[in-house]
Formats: structure tokens, C-alpha cells, sequence
């Protein structure tokens, strides 16, 4: 990856006929950050996030993540990320184990390495006596963590997550953004949405999407200086209102 | 009342604003009928026979000109021994052969007798019967010219004729079928999956929560799948009659009211598989497997039922296309009334109702 | 009369006990608040008291009425938004409130002074299609079919999950709004900010109820001192305060971590043990606590038990 970006957008667009989702946005994301994607629903962003995970084929412009090009090469982009969102983690009525061993292999790990990570996992959550269990039975938090890890399970560069602390009780959600602030610190890179204002105070940079473009970009002191104001939805707020 | 008017208003947005189904509530009728009516038919045309004429003299000829004339056939070619018999089967081309018998015209003359041996491919059974049966009929026609002029002591004829459908036009049998197939899916089908696609959306949750009337909620489901159950019958009924000549021999009003019977039954057990069903693909398959399924195969729409093993038979008894399409046929076909008819009209009577009580005991006026 | 009584109210589905016995009261004209994580209890709750579900035990009442054996006259006199979007989506937004104005035989019109504040704000889209509209202006199509028949009590099940921040901020401002009408409104949310903003709320876990006060009440549940300290990297910092010997929680809450000793904290021995270990600044001050604060300290005692 050159220029150690391991995320590189320029003039980003995707039309669906007359209606611009996303319109001409660039951007870059360092290696090992923890980078917020912020927006209204309807602004754009999983529209962004499709076309940078190679589900969906931009319609103009330039991207490349995790040194891949979402054009050409969106099939090997898959084998460098995770992904992990609200709407779906893991299969209910798998078991634990049988969840781990499922998506570690579609990520390829071999049997050995799948092994080797799934006692891991289990071992670092306690989980060992609900390893057989479904996954269904679990309380929510505990499915969200596990989730993440999942997504993690095969060492990528950059693990996507879609709003994944939505409705989870404060405990968890402090704990998942542990797991995290471990994981970016490993190498790992994050690109996270949300709708918690305070998460996004825990992100070294955010982007704020309205309407399909990029209205600001920054730490969110940096945000926060530029709108005068001392929290995150203030500056929302400014943000969106501006519009 | 006027709770009634809005919601089937709302219905008919509904069925009108989705142009896919639309089309297969109509369109499908018509193109079904179309296809039944012009490309199945039992009738044969055009078959391609061999002749083996081991005489080759004046009768043989005659009979072979007289078979030829007719467009039942069509010569592929003459054979000459017989081992070429089995090799004009085994290509497939040839569906009948005929083989006249040596010294033809002599032993008409001395004996009064000869023989004809009919081959016919019979991997298809209906279509090997109705050749030979054409065969037969030609034949004997022949026979009978030979005979002018001699009275015989006895006549012993035999007389094949198809009543009711002389002329065994397939589309006869298909347009009640066709009747019966139609409504069962529009009415049951379509109402089940409305229905249950209002609790898999969430609405009817809303609905429970308001002073809906549940039974406001159904009958305005049922109202617009009536109507449109009722043209499609309608459509089917003037495309058999203007296009292929159906008759309706019995009484119009009858066979109407009948019809109204069926859509009342198909639509209470389109209700009552709503009433189970959680979700609309439960809906669509519990009414593809159990309601299309049997009225095709089990009603005596395609396969008469008389034929069919005793188990079958019960369990076509069970099914109430079975003794609709016996209604319609009859009407359609044979004039018959009321009178007749008085006993299936029951079964169909019993159903409809059986069917409404177990809608109305298992309607639920909570989630579950 | 209380607008919404619950007594001993329970529910289990199978081995999940969704709600263990849960006593609340809820006084006419005032916003409650149902603060809670998903999987709390608080959809089966609410199904409960709209009629929706069979109680397994206890009894409720909405505006006097018994949920059970008088479900007909509850579901007359309530309006409820389900937590999924459940309008018509093929149906434009002026004929699914006709719909609804409809169902409880009154008409836009009649009360169309009380949806007015909402409603004006989708009304010049009216034939658009409700499939076709974005979430917020569904939100708002939900809240004007549930009001359209002037409810006596109005049932919210967490209509602002998944919304952006903006947008929740302008669905309160509707709410508070509604105040003025006398209509009592039961709301359930996962987002604790929100809870600042009802009259009374109720904090919800696991199926138990951990505490009904004002918002206000609330926050002082919290027993022990608490501390706002900033750090540039609050990673560290947590991890840091997690091995001081004073500390009862240290939890990051958004640009500060907020830290609770166990006993009353020497300020200079703090500072002194993070100066050691962290490079940087860092800032420690006094702060009230908040809802988030309190709850959280409300689990972990339940959990403890």
C-alpha cells in the first residue's frame, strides 16, 4: 500500500438513474485508525460503504482499499477486509462454535487455524461452556462482541462496521469499543458508522456525509474548535442544519 | 359501513398498483386458455405413417388412397420387407405402419376376408389408440362401400361415436379445468398471501391496536379477489365460447351461481390458510402444494379419477375442484340442472362453510 | 386516576422470562420514558399494555380501562407506533392517514389542528408513496396515523432507533409539543440522552425495572462522587485508572472518562499517580451525574446480585 492509506478515494459518485447517493467525495484513511463515517440516514453512507466493500460498482471516480481497486479488483479487496453490521451478525440457529468455524473459513483460514482462533475467542469471552449453544439463546450484547471478533478472526487490514453497537445496553456498548480501541492498536483498521454521538468522540478522525458529500472532515477536536462548540451533536447539528 | 368502503379501496390500490401481479391475474387466463385451446390438443394431424403393401393391386391401392386423402396422415414412405417395420419405429418417424396382406383384392373377392395388421407407436397410448381408432374408422367406411349393393342378413355396425364432443375437441375438457384451476388461484391463493403479507409487514399489528373490526379486514380482502375471480371465470367462459366454440348447452344463470359457490369456498380457505400462516412464502406454498397441485392432478381435469387407485380416489374425494369441475362439465357440456347436480352442489355448500367456521374459530385478535 | 397502571405485570416466551413482575404508574399528560437496551423487555411491555399480547400474570389498565378484558375500548382510545415502520408503503402518505382517520371514524380535518406541527412539514409530499420517503418523514407519517384520532394515550415504541441525531432532536420537539393537548405518551427508547427529556422515566433490564423517577431523581441515585477527567489518549487513561487502587469505574464517555472512587478522592494522589504514566495533559473535574451514569451503576449492582 503506498502512502500507507488504506483507503484512497477520489471523486467518489454512484448514481441510481437521475439521483446522486454518493456525489464526488474523496478521501483517505490511515493505517490503524479509528475512522468515524457520520451522517443523517438517506445522506449516503451505506451507499459509500457498499462501494468501498466491492458490493456495489461505482459509477464514477476512484477508490482503493487495502491497496485493491473497487473496480477491477473488488474480489480481492473481500479476502482483505471484515465486515460486521446491526442487521446481521451471526446465524441464529448455528451454534457458537459452528459460527466461528463458518465465516473463519469463508475469511480462509485453514482447519488447523480455525481451530487455533475459535478456542481463542472462546477463551478470551469465557464462552467455553456456551460453546455448543445457539447462537440465538445469547444475550444481545454477548452476539455483538462475538460478531466483531468474527469479523477480526482472519487479521485483516480494515474491518467495517455498520452501526454495530445499535440498541445495546451502555455497558457493552463501553466494552465493545474496547475491543476496538485493541484492535486498531494491532494494526487493524477501523471504519466504523454510528449514531452515538459520543462514539464518535472515541474516532481519530470523522467524516460527516450530507446528501451524498462530504461537508466535513477532521478529529473531532478539530471539528469541534471549527464549529465553537464543546460536543459532537452540536456540531452535527451545525452541520446538517448549514444545509 | 363506511369503515368497509375505505378499506376496500385501500384493497384495490393495492392490487392495482402492483402492474407484476396484475398481469398474472388477468393475463394469465387468457394466455392459459390460448395455449389450451390452439397448441394441446387430443386430436391428430398430419402423423406420419409407412405403408407396407405386400398386394400392390387395385384394392390395396384404393384403400391406401382413401386413408391418404384424409389430413389425419401423412406418407413418410413405403416400406418393402419386414425388417424395415421395426427400423421406421425405431426413428421415430413413423407412428403407424399399415400392412396390407398378399393377395388382397383376391381374397376379398373369394373368401369375403382379409387382413390388415395395425402397427401404432404406442409410447404415447392416447396418440396410439386415436391413430388406430382413425385407421379402424377409415377402414371400416371401406368395408362398408365394398358391400353396396349386397344386402346382408344381418348388420351388425359398429358404431363408434364420442357423444357430447364429437368431435373429441380437447379444449372442451380444458375450458372447465381450465375454470376451476383459475379460481382456486386467484381466490385462495391470492387472498392467503394478501392476508398474511399484512401481518408479515407489520400493519396488522397497527390494525389490531385500532377498533378495526376483523372481520372488516377480511371481507374487504375478499371483496376485490371476488371481482376479479368472477371476470377471469367470465373471460374464460366467452374466450371458449367466440373463439373456440364451447358451449354452454345448460343453463348460464346456474353455472354462474355455481361459480360464485366455488369463489366462496377458494376464498374461505384462502382465509383460513391465512390464518395460519406466518409469513407469505408459508402461504404461497401450503396453497401451491395443497390446493394447485390436487385440482390439476387429483380433480379429473387432466387424469379422470375413476382410474386412479381407491386411496387416490378418496383423497381426490377431499378435494373440492373435484366435484366442481363434475358441476361445470356437466352444465357446460351435457345441460344438466339442479336436479342432477343437487348433490355435488352440496359437498361445495358444506366445504364453504366448514371452511368460514374454522377461519372465524382461528382468527387470531392478538400477536401471538 | 393514573393514565396507565401496571400491576405485577409478567411475561415469559418458552425459557426467556421477558418481564419479571413490573409495577409502574403513569400519570395523565406526562411523557414516560421506557429507558432500556434492546432484549430489556420493552416491545413485550408495550404490546401488553396496546392490547396486543396476553399478560402471563398481573393486570394493567389504560386510562382505566383493563387491557384484557376490555381490550375493545383500549384499542379505541390509544394511538401506537410499532417499532418498525408498518404503514403502507404502496399507499401515498394523504391515504394512509385517511385511512387511519378512517379506521376510528373521524377525519383529517376534525383534528388536523393537533397534527398540524408534524403533518404541515410532509403535507407537500402528500401523494408521494410511503415507500418512497426517507426515514425521517416515515417517522412522521406514523406519528400523524397515530394521533389522527386524538388518542387519549399514545404508545411510541422506540420510533427513534436508527435515526440520526437531527432528526431525533426535531421527533422530541413534536413530542413536547403534544404535551399541550393533554395526551398521556409512553415511550420506549434504547438512546439515554433521550431520557432528559420526558417527565418520568423508568430504567429497564433484563425484564426488571431498576428504578422509576424523574429524570432528575435518577441522576442523584447515583451514591458515589464522580469525575470528569480528559486525557488525549483515553485508551491509556482507562487503563491506567483501572489499576488505581481508589477506583470503583472508570468508563469512557465520549471525550472524557468518567471515574467514581471508592472512597473520597485525594485529588493530588490521583494526580500525581497519572502524571507518573501519562506523557501528556489531563484535566480532572467534579461533575454531576447523568442518566447514562446512573444506570449504568444500576446494572452493575443488579448484576451483582
Amino acid at each position: 500500500m503506498k502512502n500507507n492509506y488504506v483507503i484512497e478515494a477520489e471523486n467518489l459518485t454512484k448514481k441510481f438513474g437521475d439521483f446522486t447517493a454518493v456525489d464526488s467525495i474523496s478521501f483517505n484513511v490511515n493505517v490503524g485508525e479509528i475512522f468515524g463515517f457520520l451522517g443523517a440516514n438517506g445522506a449516503g453512507k451505506t451507499t459509500a460503504m457498499k462501494m468501498l466493500t466491492g458490493l456495489l460498482s461505482p459509477t464514477s471516480g476512484k477508490a482503493t482499499v487495502a491497496g485493491f481497486d473497487v473496480f477491477t479488483q473488488s474480489e480481492s479487496i473481500k479476502k482483505r477486509i471484515g465486515y460486521m453490521s446491526q442487521k446481521f451478525s451471526l446465524y441464529e440457529d448455528l451454534t457458537l462454535y459452528e459460527n466461528i468455524r463458518f465465516f473463519a473459513g469463508i475469511y480462509g483460514l485453514n482447519n488447523k487455524q480455525i481451530k487455533e482462533k475459535a478456542n481463542e475467542l472462546i477463551g478470551r469471552f469465557g464462552l467455553e461452556d456456551l460453546r455448543n449453544t445457539l447462537v440465538g439463546e445469547l444475550p444481545l450484547g454477548w452476539k455483538q462482541k462475538i460478531a466483531f471478533s468474527i469479523a477480526v478472526i482472519h487479521s485483516p487490514d480494515i474491518v467495517f462496521l455498520d452501526e454495530p453497537t445499535g440498541g445495546v445496553d451502555p455497558i457493552t456498548r463501553r466494552q465493545f469499543w474496547e475491543m476496538i480501541y485493541e484492535t486498531a492498536h494491532s494494526g487493524v483498521t477501523v471504519f466504523v458508522t454510528t449514531h452515538y454521538m459520543d462514539e464518535a468522540e472515541y474516532c481519530d478522525r470523522i467524516s460527516m456525509m450530507v446528501d451524498g458529500r462530504i461537508e466535513a472532515l477532521d478529529s473531532p477536536a478539530g471539528l469541534k474548535k471549527r464549529y465553537e462548540t464543546d460536543n459532537m451533536d452540536e456540531v452535527f447539528l451545525k452541520i446538517a442544519r448549514a444545509k | 359501513m363506511k369503515k368497509l368502503l375505505v378499506f376496500t379501496k385501500k384493497e384495490f390500490y393495492h392490487i392495482f398498483r402492483d402492474k407484476k401481479t396484475l398481469l398474472i391475474l388477468f393475463g394469465m387466463p387468457i394466455f392459459q386458455i390460448l395455449i389450451f385451446g390452439f397448441a394441446i390438443t387430443n386430436e391428430i394431424n398430419n402423423a406420419n405413417i409407412s405403408i407396407y403393401d405386400k398386394s400392390k393391386d387395385y384394392q390395396s391401392q384404393k384403400l391406401i388412397n382413401k386413408i391418404l386423402s384424409t389430413n389425419y396422415f401423412t406418407l413418410h414412405s413405403y416400406l418393402n420387407s419386414d425388417s424395415e417395420i421395426e427400423d421406421a419405429f425405431e426413428t421415430g418417424k413413423v407412428k403407424q405402419v399399415i400392412i396390407i396382406e398378399p393377395d388382397f383384392a383376391e381374397k376379398l373377392n373369394k373368401e369375403g376376408e382379409a387382413n390388415i395388421h395395425l402397427v401404432s407407436d404406442a409410447t404415447d397410448p392416447n396418440t396410439g389408440t386415436t391413430l388406430i381408432n382413425y385407421t379402424s374408422s377409415i377402414i371400416r367406411i371401406f368395408a362398408n362401400e365394398l358391400n353396396k349393393g349386397v344386402i346382408p342378413d344381418f348388420v351388425i355396425e359398429n358404431e363408434i361415436e364420442m357423444r357430447y364432443n364429437k368431435s373429441l375437441k380437447g379444449v372442451y375438457l380444458f375450458v372447465p379445468g381450465l375454470i376451476t384451476v383459475i379460481l382456486m388461484l386467484v381466490s385462495a391463493m391470492m387472498t392467503s398471501i394478501s392476508l398474511t403479507r399484512e401481518k408479515e409487514y407489520g400493519s396488522m399489528e397497527i390494525l389490531l391496536a385500532s377498533p378495526m373490526k376483523p372481520a372488516i379486514v377480511i371481507i374487504s380482502k375478499v371483496i376485490p379477489y371476488l371481482l376479479i375471480a368472477y371476470t377471469d371465470a367470465l373471460l374464460i367462459l366467452l374466450m371458449g365460447k367466440f373463439i373456440f366454440g364451447v358451449p354452454i348447452v345448460g343453463s348460464l344463470p346456474l353455472l354462474l351461481a355455481e361459480c360464485a359457490l366455488f369463489v366462496m369456498l377458494a376464498l374461505s380457505l384462502g382465509i383460513f390458510i391465512s390464518t395460519k400462516a406466518k409469513t407469505q412464502q408459508v402461504a404461497l406454498m401450503v396453497s401451491l402444494v395443497g390446493l394447485m397441485l390436487p385440482t390439476i392432478l387429483l380433480s379429473g381435469f387432466i387424469f379422470p379419477v375413476e382410474n386412479m387407485p381407491i386411496p387416490l380416489q378418496v383423497v381426490a374425494s377431499i378435494n373440492p375442484s373435484r366435484w366442481f369441475i363434475i358441476i361445470v362439465k356437466d352444465i357446460m357440456l351435457k345441460g344438466a340442472g339442479l336436479d342432477i347436480l343437487w348433490q355435488e352442489t352440496l359437498i361445495l355448500l358444506g366445504f364453504t362453510l366448514g371452511f368460514i367456521l374454522l377461519s372465524i374459530k382461528n382468527f387470531k385478535v392478538r400477536l401471538s | 386516576m393514573s393514565s396507565i397502571l401496571i400491576k405485577d405485570i409478567e411475561k415469559s416466551y418458552g425459557d426467556c422470562h421477558a418481564l419479571k413482575p413490573v409495577n409502574l404508574e403513569v400519570n395523565e399528560g406526562e411523557i414516560f420514558g421506557l429507558i432500556g437496551p434492546d432484549g430489556a423487555g420493552k416491545t413485550t411491555l408495550i404490546r401488553i399494555l396496546t392490547s396486543l399480547m396476553l399478560p402471563d400474570a398481573g393486570e394493567a389498565y389504560v386510562s382505566g380501562h383493563h387491557v384484557v378484558k376490555d381490550y375493545k375500548k383500549v384499542r379505541n382510545i390509544i394511538g401506537y407506533m410499532p417499532g418498525k415502520f408498518a404503514l403502507y408503503t404502496d399507499l401515498s402518505i394523504e391515504e394512509n392517514l385517511n385511512l387511519f382517520a378512517g379506521i376510528f371514524e373521524t377525519t383529517i380535518e376534525k383534528n388536523y389542528h393537533l397534527i398540524a406541527p408534524i403533518y404541515s412539514q410532509i403535507e407537500p409530499f402528500k401523494k408521494r408513496l410511503a415507500g418512497q420517503l426517507s426515514g425521517g418523514m416515515k417517522q412522521k407519517l406514523a406519528l400523524s396515523c397515530a394521533l389522527i384520532h386524538k388518542p387519549e394515550v399514545l404508545f411510541l415504541d422506540e420510533p427513534t432507533t436508527g435515526v440520526d441525531p437531527v432528526s431525533r432532536k426535531e421527533f422530541w420537539d413534536m413530542l413536547k409539543d403534544l404535551k399541550k393537548h393533554g395526551i398521556t405518551i409512553f415511550v420506549s427508547t434504547p438512546y439515554m440522552d433521550e431520557a432528559n427529556r420526558c417527565d418520568r422515566i423508568a430504567l429497564i433490564q433484563d425484564g426488571k425495572i431498576l428504578g422509576v423517577a424523574t429524570p432528575k431523581e435518577i441522576e442523584n441515585k447515583f451514591e458515589r462522587d464522580l469525575y470528569s477527567i480528559k486525557a488525549s489518549n483515553m485508551h491509556l487513561l482507562i487503563t491506567h485508572l483501572r489499576n488505581y487502587e481508589n477506583t470503583h469505574s472508570a468508563y469512557p464517555f465520549g471525550e472524557s472518562c468518567h471515574f467514581s472512587p471508592k472512597e473520597k478522592l485525594d485529588e493530588k494522589h490521583l494526580t500525581n499517580y497519572l502524571r507518573e504514566r501519562c506523557k501528556k495533559e489531563f484535566h480532572i473535574e467534579k461533575i454531576q451525574p447523568g442518566i447514562e451514569d446512573s444506570f449504568i451503576e444500576l446494572m452493575v449492582k443488579e448484576n451483582e446480585e
